[in-house]
């Protein structure tokens, strides 16, 4: 007979302190792993220690990584920071970039400002967020990263703390950021391909670093990464809809690469669209980078949209046929309600500038039959056009709409998209059209 | 033709016009109202600036169909040249006018922006007004006015207060 006392495992407290030291382990671990040194500060070096060519390089490649959306307020001193930018995770503000030594990043050596562009940390060794691109920039050449610095380390020095991020609980808790990148920040450097041309291969290099197109051009998943097998498949920003840029582009008319460069250094295409909310940001970017960077990046952009398949093809087709007519077709005859409110809409609102045949005419309007806008997988971005027109942002030229806002009821604008969605795009009607004019119109303003 | 009817400064008009004509044209040549102005006809200078419910409206790209049954206000409405309202009141304290022809646009922006944002900062006022054009370049004292019509608003609304 076995009289074998019941096994005996350790003590509740030995357990439990046993447990503690494996949790404690690793969160030492982890930290561990988050932990990046601090790099020593320099004092600020003299512009005069920078190469004006040099110098001038930078500003151009500053224009295509388009600094300023994040780091300069509107009518806020240059790359002083503050901008807010909003995020499914919270609100964080664009850093002060400007070479002032307490608020800015004066004392940053060049060794510092590329860690932080390739790697996402300050000087201080903290995780950035992010927001700021670096998911991209650390594909950015060693060149195009020294022209960068000398360009920053020569602007004017701005006094301007940035103000407290407002991120939702634990996101504050920066070495989380270590996990994130590790997960999502591919730091392998791009291959060139080899059969494509020089010209190709530059776009496709500052596409996928400094300009961070698909930022905003792919969808991005549930941690706020961006979804790389549908790289170019169009997302949004700022409440836009942003167009696909791969074979899914909504353009009814095929892009080609002179329209592509208009687009991108002016926001005119004639043929597409004209630039509005975040795209003008870019716009006024590309305008001061080189001509032969913004030509590269058309090339590249072109050949990611694809030779046009049969079925594009024929949209092209219809879509010319429909812009050939001197007006859009009214909705008439008995039927939808709506359609005829929205095409008396057209006729008296729009049609003024928008229909060439029409009595008196700008006639330098887009041709609605081929906007992008309104062939969009969503209403959003016409509905932002509508209500808050086209407005060239300050001290830049550029093509002017009115607002609409004011001026339409909710039922005179949803009645407007519906005809313009079918007798301008001749498409399917877009579903819960009144429900996103509600959304966009009791949103507060930015 | 069929009359269209809506409400200008609190008086019901039925006026008999196409659809498709400006509102600008309506005020001006049909109920003899002539605060707002001609200036571009392009919707680019605010000249023509009306309050269509609670928002600045471009007059002269609004047809009137789209403003039936709505509520329409013009400079006319907000006070007489013996009694202005308060905004009215602001522009003639600061002599924001020079030649005068942007002021009723301006008068009627400000109306709606102070309407919606009692207590607007700087930068709103500015990004707001911006809309409307001066051409002899008085921006400062316009910018002031609307400041200094703020302050008026609060105190008539403070005074009127239970």
């Amino acid at each position: 007979m076995s009289s074998a006392a019941p096994r005996r495992g350790p003590a509740p407290w030995l357990r439990a302190s046993r447990v503690l030291v494996v949790l404690v382990a690793l969160a030492l671990g982890a930290l561990a792993l988050a932990w990046r040194p601090v790099i020593d500060p320099v004092d600020p070096p003299a512009a005069s220690a920078f190469a004006p060519e040099l110098v001038r390089r930078g500003a151009q490649l500053a224009g295509v990584g388009n600094c300023a959306a994040c780091h300069t307020r509107p009518e806020g001193p240059s790359l002083a920071g503050g901008v807010a930018l909003s995020t499914p995770f919270g609100v964080v503000y664009g850093t002060n970039i400007t070479p002032e030594p307490e608020t800015g990043i004066g004392r940053w050596s060049e060794a510092a400002f590329v860690r932080a562009m390739r790697r996402g940390v300050d000087r201080e060794g903290r995780h950035l967020y992010p927001a700021f691109p670096y998911d991209h920039f650390v594909r950015t050449a060693d060149e195009d990263l020294h022209a960068l610095y000398a360009y920053l380390m020569t602007r004017d020095a701005v006094r301007a703390p940035a103000p407290e991020n407002r991120l939702l609980f634990p996101l504050g808790f920066r070495p989380l950021i270590a996990g994130w990148k590790l997960l999502f920040l591919d730091t392998e450097p791009l291959a060139p391909n080899p059969r494509s041309s020089a010209e190709w291969n530059r776009g496709a290099y500052l596409v996928q670093s400094l300009g961070h197109c698909s930022s905003c051009h792919s969808p991005r998943e549930v941690l706020g990464n961006e979804d790389r097998v549908r790289y170019l498949d169009g997302g949004d920003a700022e409440g836009w809809t942003v167009p696909a840029l791969n074979v899914k582009s909504p353009s009814p008319l095929p892009w080609n690469v002179e329209q592509l460069v208009s687009y991108l250094r002016t926001g005119i295409a004639r043929d597409h669209a004209i630039a509005g909310g975040p795209m003008q940001g870019v716009v006024a970017g590309l305008a001061t980078a080189s001509a032969a960077d913004v030509l590269a990046i058309a090339v590249y952009i072109d050949s990611t949209l694809g030779s046009p398949t049969p079925s594009r093809q024929d949209l092209a087709k219809a879509s010319r046929a429909r812009a050939s007519q001197p007006t859009l077709p009214p909705a008439v005859g008995p039927g939808d309600a709506t359609l005829a409110l929205g095409s008396n809409v057209y006729a008296h609102a729009c049609a003024a500038c928008h229909d060439a045949g029409r009595g008196p005419s700008s006639s330098s309007a887009l041709q609605l039959p081929l906007a992008v806008a309104v062939h969009d997988p969503d209403p959003r971005s016409l509905i932002r056009i509508v209500l808050g027109g086209i407005r060239p942002i300050d001290a830049n030229a550029g093509r002017w709409m009115p607002a609409f806002g004011d001026a339409l009821t909710d039922e005179q604008l949803v009645a407007l998209l519906a005809y313009l969605r079918r007798a301008a795009a001749g498409a399917p009607p877009w579903p819960d059209v009144a429900a996103r004019v509600r959304e966009v119109r009791t949103e507060p303003p930015a | 033709m069929t009359a269209l009817a809506f409400d200008v400064n609190g008086r019901t008009q039925s006026v008999d016009v196409d659809p498709a004509t400006p509102l600008l044209y309506v005020l001006r040549d049909d109920l003899r109202l002539n605060g707002a102005k001609f200036g571009c006809g392009l919707g680019q200078c605010g000249a023509c600036t009306v309050i269509v419910d609670h928002g600045a409206v471009l007059s002269c790209i609004t047809p009137v169909s789209l403003v039936v049954g709505r509520r329409v206000r013009t400079v006319e409405g907000l006070g007489r040249a013996d009694r202005p309202g308060p905004v009215q009141q602001a522009f003639i304290d600061e002599q924001a006018a020079q030649c005068g022809y942007c002021i009723a646009g301006m008068v009627m922006r400000a109306q709606a922006l102070l309407e919606r944002t009692p207590n607007p900062t700087d930068d709103e006022i500015r990004r707001e007004m911006a809309i409307n054009l001066c051409r002899c370049g008085t921006h400062l004292r316009i910018l002031r006015a609307v400041r200094r019509a703020a302050s008026l608003l609060a105190a008539s609304v403070r005074s009127s207060a239970p």
